[in-house]
């Protein structure tokens, strides 16, 4: 069946506002962590012949950081939550897609989106509407970076915490081998996030375009556009 | 060397016998319970301790190691430690700074295991390879690990002096031809108490005995085995610079105008950030300075690896397997490139592979847009 053409077309509902709202503290927390990590691994040369007196930048920063990590933890704390209370699209075994199904899913995926083939048997109904088998897997490994990111990060900030939720993960820095190795891992690992970023971002770019069903609004809207065909019930 | 038969002197006997006077003996109290971090009153039970507890015996064990810990420990600030504590007094055996040797220190040594059997403490000094069957280093003709367990098997406590002993230190750097290997993997039913530093401060190896012999029990320890109170915050946390990091005033080259107003040297390789060490609280040579209050960056010597987290003059760890002087920065920063390149490539060859498709849909689309009407 093609998929080009005037076809009908049915709003459907399919990232629901805590999907949404996770999305973009998620997004938003990532971007404050990266850049403010940064800075904190090789603080810039901008000031000299000073006095510590009433400057305390590096201090800020250092305290962006720490609170942008409460607040990506609690989000992504908070979707794990919705995995299990929300829609089917968000549910937890949409991140598991090793299925008979999925692994199809996944074949098509790899065939026309990342290798470009056109096979003439396509269908309209082998794109995905919530996240594709490929998406889902990249989606779990981010989650897997994710929580490297909160264990090492936590476990780093331990000592100095007061609170007794970070002192929980004082054990991973021993584990890995002191500060040092922790603090690599950590700054790989938030490289590996920022190389996923870019395929993210390029990739909802792609489906906008190729698909022109709304990929980039859905995730301000929450809604994509499905032919009316795939619709059981009208 | 002292007869392992005799009468069992109190520390406050042997102190006295020595020549020290009661106000010296009071001075020595005092200024172990301030290093330990205990309250005044403490004063009195470490006073009550060394007056009514026979004294401890020590065996001491040199295995691949450079005796710094020893010189470190001979020079703590107090004379009592020194000539008092475990020179005279309670080393049995350390074959560095006892009388005797050859023959009669071993024999010594098997005396004290033998007579003090699950009361005498085990300080060992360096690590132990455990390449070529142990015999990469051999004392009295037997070889490290021989020894080790055999000293150990009776010892009711031990204690890993510096980093060779408990994290295994420039030995155990990589590839670590001879197997050293440090003492909590290799003695499993002992407790033991790690005293990292390359070497450790004197005061800090003179305050763990004085806690043993005072208190009769090990100090409290960390999840690490490190006694809590000397390794329980980072050098950064104490150190005298550190207004100079909150306020993001760096050293950028020890040649500079910031190197000279003493900012701080985080970007100059400094480890404090992540060492555990009191070195920014007691500092060196009787508390006159420490490496950071001297100018150079702390080298993170009583971390586990700390050879193998260099180079010393940088702040992040090289990438293994990325070439010696790879940055993790470096290595995203071109990854990221490489990706952002390629999802490029990509975007060009989609819109060429998949041009019918797009031509298709975009003329259906144009077709919608013609057959409505315009109302605004």
């Amino acid at each position: 069946m093609e998929t080009t053409g005037i076809h009908t077309f049915k709003r459907i509902y399919v990232w629901e506002g805590p999907v949404r709202a996770f999305h973009w503290i998620n997004a938003f927390s990532l971007l404050a962590l990266a850049v403010t990590g940064v800075i904190i691994a090789n603080p810039p040369a901008i000031m000299s012949g000073a006095e510590a007196t009433n400057r305390y930048w590096f201090g800020i920063t250092r305290f962006v950081h720490f609170a942008a990590a409460y607040i990506f933890t609690l989000g992504m704390v908070y979707r794990l939550c919705w995995a299990f209370l929300g829609n089917k699209y968000a549910n937890w075994r949409v991140f598991f897609p090793y299925t008979k199904k999925g692994l199809h899913n996944l074949g098509h995926v790899i065939k026309h989106d990342i290798l470009l083939m056109n096979p003439k048997n396509s269908d309209f109904r082998e794109i995905a509407v919530g996240h594709n088998a490929l998406a889902a897997m990249a989606y779990s490994g981010l989650f897997i970076l994710m929580a490297i990111q909160i264990f090492t990060g936590f476990g780093l900030y331990a000592d100095n915490a007061t609170w007794w939720l970070p002192k929980l993960f004082a054990w991973v820095v021993p584990m890995l081998g002191g500060d040092a190795a922790a603090r690599l891992v950590h700054h790989i690992v938030m490289w590996l996030i920022v190389i996923f970023s870019v395929i993210h971002i390029y990739l909802v770019l792609y489906h906008d375009w190729l698909e022109g069903r709304g990929e980039v609004s859905s995730m301000f809207g929450g809604y994509k556009f499905i032919r009316k065909e795939r619709v059981k019930k009208d | 060397m002292i007869e392992t038969t005799e009468k069992r002197q109190t520390y406050y006997e042997s102190i006295i016998a020595n020549g020290f006077s009661r106000r010296d003996f009071m001075k020595f109290t005092a200024f172990m319970a301030a290093y330990l971090g205990l309250e005044s009153s403490a004063i009195g039970q470490i006073d009550k301790a060394l007056k009514t507890t026979p004294r401890l015996p020590i065996i001491w064990e040199h295995f691949q190691e450079c005796t710094c810990c020893s010189e470190s420990f001979i020079r703590t600030d107090h004379p009592i430690v020194a000539d008092i504590l475990l020179d005279k007094v309670s080393l049995d055996y350390t074959m560095t700074l006892m009388a005797a040797s050859g023959h009669q220190a071993e024999a010594a040594k098997k005396a004290t295991m033998e007579n003090f059997k699950g009361e005498y403490i085990l300080a060992v000094e360096g690590s132990v390879p455990m390449g070529a069957d142990g015999n990469l280093c051999c004392i009295a003709g037997r070889s490290a690990i021989d020894q080790l367990r055999e000293s150990a098997a009776g010892a009711k406590a031990i204690i890993a002096w510096g980093s060779c002993a408990s994290n295994g230190c420039v030995q155990s750097a990589r590839p670590n031809p001879t197997e050293a290997t440090p003492i909590h993997k290799i003695i499993k039913d002992k407790p033991i108490i790690r005293v990292p530093g390359c070497p450790p401060i004197g005061e800090v190896m003179a305050g763990v005995i004085v806690h043993v012999i005072a208190f009769g029990k090990l100090p409290e320890l960390d999840s690490q085995g490190r006694p809590k109170a000397f390794y329980a915050k980072r050098v950064h946390d104490s150190c005298y610079r550190r207004p100079y990091y909150d306020a993001g005033l760096f050293v950028e080259s020890f040649d500079d105008e910031n190197a000279k107003k003493g900012y701080c040297l985080y970007k100059v390789g400094c480890r404090g950030p992540m060492t555990y060490n009191a070195c920014g609280t007691i500092k060196w040579n009787n508390g006159v300075s420490y490496p950071i209050q001297s100018g150079h960056g702390c080298i993170g010597c009583s971390e586990d690896n700390f050879w193998d987290n260099g180079p010393f003059y940088e702040r992040l760890t090289n990438v293994p397997g990325f070439g010696i002087e790879e940055t993790a920065d470096k290595v995203g920063a071109i990854a990221t490139g490489v990706v952002g390149a390629g999802v490029v490539a990509h975007a060009v060859a989609a819109n060429i592979q998949k041009r019918k498709e797009l031509k298709k849909r975009v003329e259906a689309g144009k077709d919608v847009e013609k057959n409505v009407e315009r109302n605004i």
